[in-house]
């Protein structure tokens, strides 16, 4: 099942990849991380197609997409 | 299960310090990954401007040099014509290229030197805290322009696309836009192409990148998405000005 990894170390959470997935499997997580952002999370399972769009347009190199 | 996407190995393993959203880091990775796929990492040389991509320098894992603002054309023809091998970018944005440094852009382009250009177009000053650019459009409100940029006082915003490709000797000038997935891909092969020509010793090329600038704009970067789409696009039309196959000097030799 493809699925994908954020960084949350690099994340600003600046939410373009959740506009980007065509399947809206991203989120934005509700508790901050260690560098003051709310990161991305993969919402759901099961649900990413691993078409990488969000990592085409994620500006931090944060997300890495398994398939 | 393996990883389909990697961080370019042009591109070093640091946070840039981008705000949220910004399409400079995007460009970056565009960049780099086109230094990758060629194989020129070794011999290439990025001009770093004076605004936001100051830092350029800390990013990209090559030579690097940073000019005096909006020098970067003047800069790398320098460098070109005397390291010929070498495959030199001048990374600007539109403060630095289309305000400053509009005659470096102009002459370097009219020489028809073989470099490479490229042109964050954000429409706003970024670094310098959000004032008005050659290229703010029309009612947008900046630092320097609080009731918006009005044409009667400020003129109008300024294509540099289309006035470059007025000129004779620049071989290749794209517009486009990194808001979307599909259109950073295409922005990808406008980055190829515009460093292929460079490899390929056809002369001067210039890709011109719309980006948002949440921070500047003060809108939250989903907004500025669509600020860029509703409001650029239609002052900034997307698409190919310039495509030429032949070098200048091919063509002179031709006698065409």
């Amino acid at each position: 099942m493809p699925k994908i990894e954020v960084d949350e170390m690099r994340c600003k959470g600046c939410q373009l990849c959740t506009k980007a997935c065509p399947k809206q499997c991203i989120e934005m997580s509700d508790t901050f991380s260690k560098t003051g952002y709310y990161p991305a999370k993969l919402a759901k399972q099961d649900c990413c197609i691993g078409c990488a769009m969000c990592y085409q347009v994620c500006p931090d190199l944060a997300i890495t997409v398994f398939k | 299960m393996n990883a389909i996407t990697k961080r370019p190995e042009s591109l070093l393993d640091v946070t840039m310090h981008y705000c949220p959203g910004c399409g400079h880091s995007v460009a970056h990775r565009l960049i780099a990954e086109t230094m990758d796929e060629l194989k020129i990492r070794e011999r290439t040389v990025v001009v770093a401007p004076v605004g936001c991509a100051v830092f350029a320098d800390k990013y990209f894992n090559c030579d690097s040099i940073q000019g005096p603002h909006g020098r970067g054309p003047a800069i790398a023809t320098g460098i070109k014509r005397a390291k010929p091998d070498s495959i030199v970018f001048s990374y600007q944005g539109d403060g630095d290229l289309a305000s400053i440094g509009m005659a470096e852009i102009v002459h370097a382009a009219a020489r028809g030197e073989n470099i490479t250009v490229i042109f964050i177009n954000n429409a706003i000053y970024g670094m310098t805290g959000g004032q008005m650019a050659p290229t703010t459009l029309v009612g947008q409100t900046a630092t320097t322009a609080p009731k918006g940029r009005n044409p009667l006082l400020q003129g109008f915003p300024m294509n540099i696309s289309e006035m470059l490709s007025k000129l004779e000797s620049p071989r290749y000038i794209e517009r486009v836009s990194v808001d979307s997935a599909p259109n950073v891909i295409k922005a990808k092969k406008a980055i190829k192409k515009a460093f292929e020509n460079q490899v390929n010793k056809i002369g001067f090329s210039f890709v011109e990148v719309l980006s948002i600038c949440p921070t500047n704009w003060g809108v939250t970067p989903l907004k500025g998405l669509d600020f860029l789409r509703e409001k650029m696009m239609p002052q900034y039309p997307l698409g190919v000005f310039k495509d030429e196959k032949e070098s200048v000097a091919q063509k002179i030799q031709e006698g065409k």
